[in-house]
């Protein structure tokens, strides 16, 4: 296994000069493997947009290390290792740079270089990978936000990233709109193996992911499966999360006296569980 | 109120027009709107109006959707038609009504003034209309690039057009969205004297200068991840071909320039 991003004891803090002040990210360590989708969760405040600022060169940590691909980040390596990332953003209409979906696919490229002839490839295949090759010329008010998400991870992955980064990408949209984004994401790493890193508050979006690394305060409070985090139960709540769905009903109906085998993360487990339930009796 | 505009705005198409490379548009129309000015009698006004209806026929864009996308211009318009027609006071008296004369000479600039007008603005809403706001950007980049010598940042200029020309519906959506949030708190920006319709304006450009500014924060940091840094070592996605129509279209211009003087008075 070959490990993309690590962070090693990082601490960072907005006012440096307060000795005593709150640290937005304190002593924080992980590392993410190769094709692995790791979710960071955590409630607004929790450090985790600090954390995604680091990995991208936006902000240096003043303690600790940020490694890509084993180098530790610099301002000399910076726009190597962004070459290196794609990224999405929470807001669908303040990162679309072109005028059109393939314009806008075609920024990161024009940036970093790539000759002509390669670009056009790029970027068709990119929109396939999303589906969104019908949408070439289209303008992005024209878009809904989950499309236009979608063209935002096309503009990511055209530049082949080793990692893409989903910085509460779906928090904007509709339901629909964040199925189709998740689906796409998941459809991706099927295909080519993509390494993920999902910032978000929305557990729906947590449960897809390998691992989960649940923020508070700063602090790296839990990382685990979903399950594990999930097992955390009232502890996610007091700290300011939602329990999937599908988690929140199977406590209900166990309450109500229903009996059901263990706690359910998705529907369809609860769902199984539940016409299921009274076959052995 | 806003579906209607048609300033600065782009209808994708494949006519003559749509094809031209955008620096022989940009060329054509720029040298357009000076020779324009080299009209001066009923023949050289008939050709001008002729030929750019001849254009708007090349550019298979429906006249009526033209007019009807600037009627804010044709008011406009109007209002200087009548301006001429009441204040010259040359030539003979063509109609008279109390102390209201209509003056021949005032008819004549009325209609030749509007014509000018009708052409330039005809003329420049097929340049929008037919050209990418994108690649208007990059033929003005290309045409401006002799002025790189002089240090002008001709690259970040055009880039910052293109964002600017990007965000104009999202603003203008935005705008439309605050207007009725704003409404639905009672503000009222339709009725009531000029100065309270003022005021009523600021609850609405407030808000949206704070949008936009965050607008513009997010959209830098997503440019610089995405590994915007100036114009150097840039390739371009979006290539200009300059090819026969191009050729012909400047020819034209030349013609016209020529037939212009020659039938001036």
């Amino acid at each position: 296994m070959t490990e993309i991003l690590s962070f090693n004891n990082v601490s960072y803090s907005y006012s440096p000069e307060i000795p005593d002040a709150r640290k937005a990210v304190q002593n924080v360590s992980f590392s993410i493997q190769k094709g692995e989708w790791i979710a960071i969760v955590g409630h607004n405040g929790s450090g985790k947009s600090t954390m995604v600022k680091m990995v991208s060169g936006l902000l240096f940590p003043q303690e600790g290390e940020v490694r890509f691909m084993k180098d530790v980040l610099t301002e000399e390596n910076l726009w190597k290792t962004r070459s290196n990332i794609g990224m999405v953003f929470q807001n669908p209409d303040n990162q679309f740079v072109g005028a059109t979906v393939q314009d806008d696919v075609a920024f990161a490229l024009e940036n970093n270089g790539v000759p002509f002839e390669d670009m056009v490839k790029r970027v068709h295949t990119s929109l396939e990978q999303v589906k969104m090759d019908k949408f070439l010329n289209h303008e992005p008010h024209h878009l809904s936000g989950g499309q236009k998400q979608r063209v935002a991870i096309a503009g990511a992955i055209a530049m082949r990233p080793k990692l893409l980064i989903l910085d509460e990408a779906t928090s904007m949209l509709d339901p629909q709109g964040r199925d189709e984004v998740l689906k796409t994401v998941r459809a991706l790493r099927e295909e080519t193996g993509l390494t993920v890193l999902s910032i978000t508050h929305d557990v729906e979006e947590a449960l897809y992911a390998d691992r989960i690394l649940f923020m508070n305060d700063g602090k790296k409070y839990a990382e685990g499966t979903p399950t594990e985090i999930f097992a955390l139960g009232d502890k996610l709540v007091e700290f300011g999360l939602e329990l999937p769905f599908a988690m929140r009903m199977t406590k209900l109906f166990q309450s109500k006296g229903v009996q059901l085998a263990g706690e359910h993360m998705t529907e369809e487990e609860l769902v199984n569980d539940l016409w299921t339930s009274n076959f052995n009796k | 109120m806003m579906e209607k505009m048609i300033f600065g705005r782009y209808i994708p198409g494949d006519s003559f027009v749509h094809r031209l490379d955008p620096r022989s548009k940009l060329i054509f129309v720029f040298a357009f709107i000076v020779i324009v000015f080299l009209a001066n009698n009923a023949v050289t006004y008939a050709f001008i109006l002729a030929f750019t209806l001849f254009v708007i026929f090349m550019s298979k864009i429906r006249l009526y959707f033209l007019i009807n996308g600037l009627k804010p211009v044709i008011i406009l318009l109007v209002f200087t038609f009548l301006i001429h027609i009441l204040f010259t006071r040359e030539g003979d008296i063509l109609f008279e009504l109390g102390f209201f004369k209509v003056y021949e000479e005032g008819l004549r600039q009325g209609i030749f003034i509007s014509i000018r007008f009708l052409v330039l603005v005809f003329m420049t809403s097929i340049l929008t209309l037919t050209t990418s706001p994108i690649s208007i950007t990059d033929g003005i980049e290309v045409l401006l690039n002799p002025l790189k010598k002089l240090k002008m940042p001709v690259h970040e200029l055009a880039l910052m057009m293109s964002i600017a020309l990007r965000f104009i519906p999202t603003l203008m959506d935005e705008t439309d969205k605050i207007m009725k949030a704003q409404m639905a708190r009672g503000s009222d920006l339709s009725a009531g004297p000029l100065k309270d319709r003022l005021k009523a304006v600021v609850p609405l450009l407030v808000p949206l200068f704070v949008s936009a500014f965050k607008r513009a924060e997010d959209l830098a940091t997503a440019m610089e991840v995405r590994g915007y840094r100036g114009g150097e070592g840039r390739t371009r996605y979006r290539q200009l071909k300059w090819d026969w129509r191009d050729s012909s279209s400047i020819i034209v211009l030349v013609v016209m320039t020529a037939v212009l003087i020659f039938f001036r008075s």
